[in-house]
């Protein structure tokens, strides 16, 4: 019996020692991880400093036109840290970037949209030019690189999730309206309505209906969408530039000048 | 070819799994099978043999997920060139895989619409794991086809309840608040009908080639999920950027977790 007991005790110490074992080697691996991701952050600011002081010379002239819509994700965290958001903008301004979507989930930007407006010169609210918002989707339309350059000011569009899902369960009920008057027995109306040029209309018109943005900026920890509304985002490039409170001039040239190339090279 | 389908790395696999399995381990992954027709071109081979070479990365990377224990996988079949044949039958039998084949089937041609019906009638019994094959599948058209589902549904509901006079005149939608018809629809309604409806929402979407795109697919299941673009070609994907990809999920897990959480 007593036998039988250690041996259960020993089987059991083993499995404990096993187990430290195991998430001692898990931490370290992670530990490498973390100094691997360390050495290429390093190597990364040191890249962005060169960028920033003209030192590398590709980098000089950008090929802004190609990027006709700008969108950026902020987490929740950088989403309150408003005088680095319209710092990130004026350097958006200066490199000639004119449409910016500024998204984050909890709508903690449309808060406070009114200071950043205030404090960005120039800058107009996207949804404030609904009457010129058809006009923008043609000029976004048509490549028409001259009329995008004559462009004064730059437009700012705040989203959150409400502008996602839910706007498309919203945008559900406008086609379900049109499908209770119309089109329950003809089958010809039902495939009039339920195509996605009709979604696309009824994102318009309950108010969620913006352009799709060329490429994506994710501030935060990882390069995740964060629920972006999922049909503006078809073709999107999505980059991720870390967090926020380490934003820096140079990264985000670099974003866009390898976004320049990209679409130079493959297209859509 | 990847060194790691050898028999001998097997063991070593198997250790690195048992370590990293102290972590969490993703629910979910997707793949983007991207870089096939570059292979090609870039190893000088005979058009299709890029294909054939990622199909056998496919069935590599599928035993890599489930024996580290992912449940749900999802594959984009961008052509169906990369889908010409089936699962291997050892890969679905030996880990128990329910194939099930997510989008606009009827836009496929009969013979292969019959095969996928076929094999998902062969694995409707496994449970263990599940393989989604997106095919003739866009975000934007299951969104669209979701959308339709539910108001054809919702239309039934209410000629049925008006049909068994508990209506109030409910066909013409009289008896509805304004309030109350911009809310007929709900999210919920919207999502059950969505071709991906029988998995979770992804933990991990992989797409190789460096393409930073989503390209219309599981735009609305990603919210909360890890992008990974490795610069390999998808014929060259291997263990090491499936190691990648699950260190990178467990160390940002929580943060997404939590953002999950508050969705």
């Amino acid at each position: 019996m007593d036998f039988s007991n250690e041996s259960r005790v020993l089987h059991r110490c083993s499995a404990h020692i096993g187990n430290l074992l195991l998430r001692s080697l898990w931490h370290l691996v992670h530990f490498i991880i973390s100094i691997c991701n360390f050495t290429l952050d390093i190597a990364n600011v040191l890249e962005s400093y060169l960028i920033s002081s003209g030192l590398l010379g590709r980098y000089k002239s950008l090929h802004i036109a190609k990027l006709r819509y700008l969108a950026i994700v902020i987490e929740s965290e950088g989403a309150y840290q408003t005088l680095k958001i319209i710092e990130l903008l004026q350097w958006l301004e200066a490199v000639g970037v004119k449409h910016v979507c500024l998204y984050d989930n909890e709508g903690i930007l449309k808060k406070s949209k009114d200071f950043i407006l205030e404090n960005l010169d120039g800058a107009i609210l996207f949804q404030v030019l609904s009457y010129w918002q058809p006009s923008i989707y043609a000029m976004l339309d048509a490549h028409e690189n001259n009329v995008l350059l004559d462009q004064q000011h730059m437009t700012l569009e705040f989203v959150s999730f409400s502008d996602g899902k839910e706007a498309v369960a919203k945008a559900a009920n406008v086609l379900f309206m049109k499908y209770s008057k119309s089109g329950v027995t003809d089958q010809n109306q039902k495939e009039k309505i339920f195509t996605e040029s009709q979604m696309t209309e009824a994102l318009k018109t309950v108010g969620s209906g913006g352009p799709e943005p060329d490429l994506l900026l994710v501030y935060g920890p990882a390069r995740c969408h964060l629920g972006f509304p999922a049909w503006r985002i078809k073709y999107t490039e999505i980059v991720h530039m870390g967090l926020l409170k380490s934003m820096n001039y140079g990264s985000l040239i670099k974003a866009i000048y390898k976004f320049t190339m990209v679409r130079q090279n493959y297209g859509k | 070819m990847d060194i790691w389908v050898l028999p001998e790395a097997n063991l070593l696999r198997k250790c690195i799994f048992c370590i990293l399995s102290v972590g969490p381990i993703p629910n979910h992954i997707a793949f983007i099978m991207d870089g096939n027709r570059r292979f090609t071109k870039k190893c000088k081979l005979m058009k299709g043999a890029g294909h054939k070479v990622g199909f056998s990365a496919l069935m590599s990377i599928l035993k890599y997920c489930y024996e580290f224990g992912v449940r749900y996988v999802t594959v984009y079949v961008f052509s169906i060139e990369n889908f010409k044949r089936s699962p291997e039958e050892s890969i679905v039998n030996r880990y128990g895989v329910r194939v099930i084949f997510s989008g606009n089937l009827k836009l496929l041609s009969e013979p292969v619409r019959l095969a996928a019906e076929r094999a998902m009638l062969a694995t409707d019994k496994n449970s263990k794991a599940v393989l989604s094959i997106c095919v003739a599948y866009t975000s934007t058209n299951e969104i669209m086809h979701a959308v339709q589902e539910s108001c054809e549904e919702k239309w039934d509901e209410i000629t049925i309840l008006n049909s068994s006079g508990a209506g109030y005149g409910l066909i013409s939608l009289g008896g509805y608040e304004q309030d109350e018809m911009d809310h007929l629809i709900k999210l919920n309604d919207i999502e059950k009908h969505m071709y991906m409806a029988a998995s979770p929402d992804p933990d991990i979407i992989i797409r190789t080639s460096s393409e930073t795109r989503l390209s219309n697919f599981l735009l609305w299941q990603s919210a909360n999920c890890y992008l990974y673009s490795p610069s390999v070609l998808w014929p060259e994907i291997g263990f090491r950027q499936f190691l990648w990809a699950i260190l990178n999920f467990q160390r940002i897990h929580f943060y997404l977790d939590k953002q999950r959480q508050q969705s």
